[in-house]
């Protein structure tokens, strides 16, 4: 998914401190950022972090109380929603019930006056886009949750728009057909090469979707990444435990040179690693708590396979996923347990509770936030 | 279970009670519309149309039909435009003393109409205006508006606001979505608030005698006519009439109602877009 990204491409959407107050409170704290051109951005955070108030604001729907929206380098201030090159799959999807499914398809269109066979064929083929050709003349309120989407979709890229917003588009339907309509958008939008906003607060939604994600808190962007960048180096400890698991524990630099830091990492004991794993411009002795993802770390079952380091724990919990299983051990001079997950490979044995648990781990599994 | 079937046949009694008072009396109006004798009183001596015939042929009555049909017809137009735009505003914004204002103008629904009657011919002679079946509307608006405004106000919570949304999204103007999405999707609420504020208005009788001038509407020449006994039997008849106009139209208005339910994918039971 990496090589889908384009470093080098445009930017399509402009965000120069965007603020939005409703009344005493500030719902946007100045939101910089660059969206590009063809890149699917997802605005990431959880709910009252404003990313909804922000898409709306990009659509029209709002105005920002301070700073620039530029799409397509055009100020969009005193723009209307109805004259920006922006449409929206809502969350409630929003198909008119009163409408057939192509008038649904078409409603937009209707207002360029297109001759009518010319408008027939851009609603077929519109329809024939998101795996719903022949589907026109149905009445719209027979649709299921899954092609009432299908049919937001059309509705929004039948009008060509510069960048297709989603307001969380997916939640509504079921764990399955959301794990296929990911795809589905995903590749959706690669094949039309159009840009997408998604709004989500589901992180593993926005990690499979998304060239690059803003995760957001309170107001404001903690990190713009790629979805590998974010999982791998969280700049803090909120997008941390916001991305995926992560175990915290605490830990202090003890000596520091130019190219590496030594750390007592508690429970795992003396860890070195090198300078450049720090957060920029972050000083070793800023180092209060670092974090290991539960799949960086082993369970040692009979001493083998081995591991650069070793460490032993009780498990407390055992969690068995099918595929995975979830440990959660307390590691030696560790209060609170640590979480480890496991593959099930053939013939792997399952721990109890209780049991003792040889914990190995790498050195280099270690992530340093602020 | 002998404790619980009592309970049901005292249930059922008071049911049948309920209902025996509710609609004898109108059932009677038919029953001595067709009854040949001039005084309402049983045992019944004959079947006659005479009566349905001198209907016809009072030219008064025709005029006063012909004005309660101006009067309701424009009552329920007015009323439920003022009560459309009123509910939109309610359902869509909010603005400072909401509850206050709406609470002022929903106050008729509660306010006795003698006094708003009373109150409303006092303002008229004030100012000069002479009363005609214009002041008889103005009256019957105040009144009616409230209730279009109720009925409208649940059709609006309905309706999802990101319909209206998506439109404009779409490209479409304001108005262009009022017309083709926030219309059509009240429209229910729309035709019931136009049956209810019409049939108001053409049973109102309180405003109506204080407000109009030499031209009356029906109830008010109905009530003129019952200080004549032998007038009684053709008022049967005409409430005759009314009570089979009355039923035709809400079994139309539920016929719109469901079908436009249906439309919409809501079960055509439900209540929804009816009040």
């Amino acid at each position: 998914m990496l090589d889908t990204e384009k470093p080098h491409a445009r930017t399509i959407i402009e965000l120069d401190g965007v603020t939005k107050n409703f009344g005493a409170v500030q719902a946007l704290k100045g939101i910089t950022a660059n969206i590009r051109e063809g890149e699917f951005f997802s605005l990431l955070g959880p709910s009252g972090c404003g990313k909804t108030t922000l898409l709306r604001m990009i659509a029209g729907f709002d105005d920002p109380t301070t700073g620039t929206i530029t799409i397509d380098n055009k100020a969009m201030a005193g723009i209307a929603a109805n004259h920006r090159p922006t449409n929206m799959v809502f969350q409630s999807y929003a198909i008119f019930p009163h409408l057939s499914v192509a008038d649904n398809v078409g409603y937009g269109l209707k207002k360029r006056r297109l001759p009518k066979a010319e408008y027939k064929r851009e609603v077929e083929q519109a329809l024939e886009m998101v795996d719903l050709g022949g589907y026109g003349p149905r009445a719209a309120h027979t649709l299921s949750g899954g092609q009432r989407q299908r049919v937001a979709l059309a509705r929004a890229l039948i009008m060509k728009p510069k960048v297709v917003l989603l307001d969380e588009p997916l939640s509504a339907l079921d764990k399955k057909l959301r794990d296929q309509m990911q795809l589905e958008l995903r590749q959706l939008q690669r094949s039309v090469g159009i840009t997408f906003i998604l709004v989500t607060h589901d992180q593993e939604e926005a990690l499979i979707m998304s060239d690059r994600i803003a995760v957001m808190f309170d107001g404001q962007i903690e990190q713009l990444a790629t979805p590998e960048e974010l999982y791998r180096r969280p700049v803090n400890q909120r997008v941390a435990s916001f991305i995926g698991v992560m175990n915290f524990l605490e830990a202090r630099a003890t000596k520091s040179s130019e190219t590496h830091v030594s750390l007592d990492v508690q429970a795992l004991g003396k860890i070195d690693i090198p300078r450049a794993g720090l957060p920029d411009g972050m000083k070793p002795e800023e180092i209060h708590r670092v974090g290991v993802r539960p799949e960086m770390m082993t369970i040692l079952i009979d001493g083998a396979p081995s591991a650069e380091r070793i460490v032993e724990g009780e498990v407390v919990e055992t969690s068995y996923y099918g595929d995975m299983t979830y440990y959660s051990v307390r590691l030696n001079g560790l209060e609170a347990p640590v979480t480890i997950s496991m593959r099930n490979t053939a013939g792997r044995a399952v721990l109890r509770p209780g049991e003792t648990a040889r914990v190995g781990f790498a050195t280099d599994s270690i992530i340093v936030f602020r | 279970m002998s404790n619980r079937r009592k309970n049901l046949n005292w249930l059922n009694v008071y049911a049948v009670v309920y209902m025996v008072f509710l609609y004898a009396p109108v059932v009677l109006l038919p029953i001595f519309a067709f009854n040949s004798a001039t005084i309402i009183a049983f045992p019944l001596s004959g079947f006659t149309t005479e009566w349905f015939g001198v209907l016809w042929t009072t030219q008064a009555l025709h005029d006063a039909v012909w004005n309660s049909m101006l009067v309701s017809v424009s009552t329920a137009v007015i009323s439920t435009v003022l009560g459309l735009f009123a509910a939109r505003a309610v359902a869509r914004y909010t603005f400072p003393f909401q509850r206050g204002i709406m609470g002022l103008v929903m106050l008729p629904l509660v306010l006795p109409e003698i006094i708003i009657a009373v109150a409303l011919l006092i303002v008229l002679i004030q100012l000069g205006l002479s009363l005609s079946l214009w002041t008889v509307v103005l009256g019957h608006v105040l009144v009616c508006t409230p209730f279009s405004i109720a009925v409208l106000s649940s059709a609006f919570r309905g309706l999802d606001p990101s319909m209206e949304e998506a439109s404009f999204d779409l490209g479409e103007t304001h108005w262009g979505t009022f017309r083709r999405v926030t219309f059509p999707l009240v429209m229910p609420g729309v035709i019931s608030s136009l049956l209810i504020t019409f049939t108001i208005s053409l049973d109102e009788f309180i405003i109506a005698f204080f407000l109009t001038g030499t031209e009356v509407t029906l109830p008010v020449y109905i009530w003129s006519q019952m200080r004549f006994p032998t007038k009684l039997p053709s008022i049967m008849a005409l409430g005759t009439i009314l009570l089979a106009l009355t039923v035709a139209l809400l079994i139309l208005a539920e016929f719109f109602r469901r079908r436009s339910a249906t439309r919409r994918g809501l079960d055509a039971s439900t209540t929804e877009g009816l009040i």
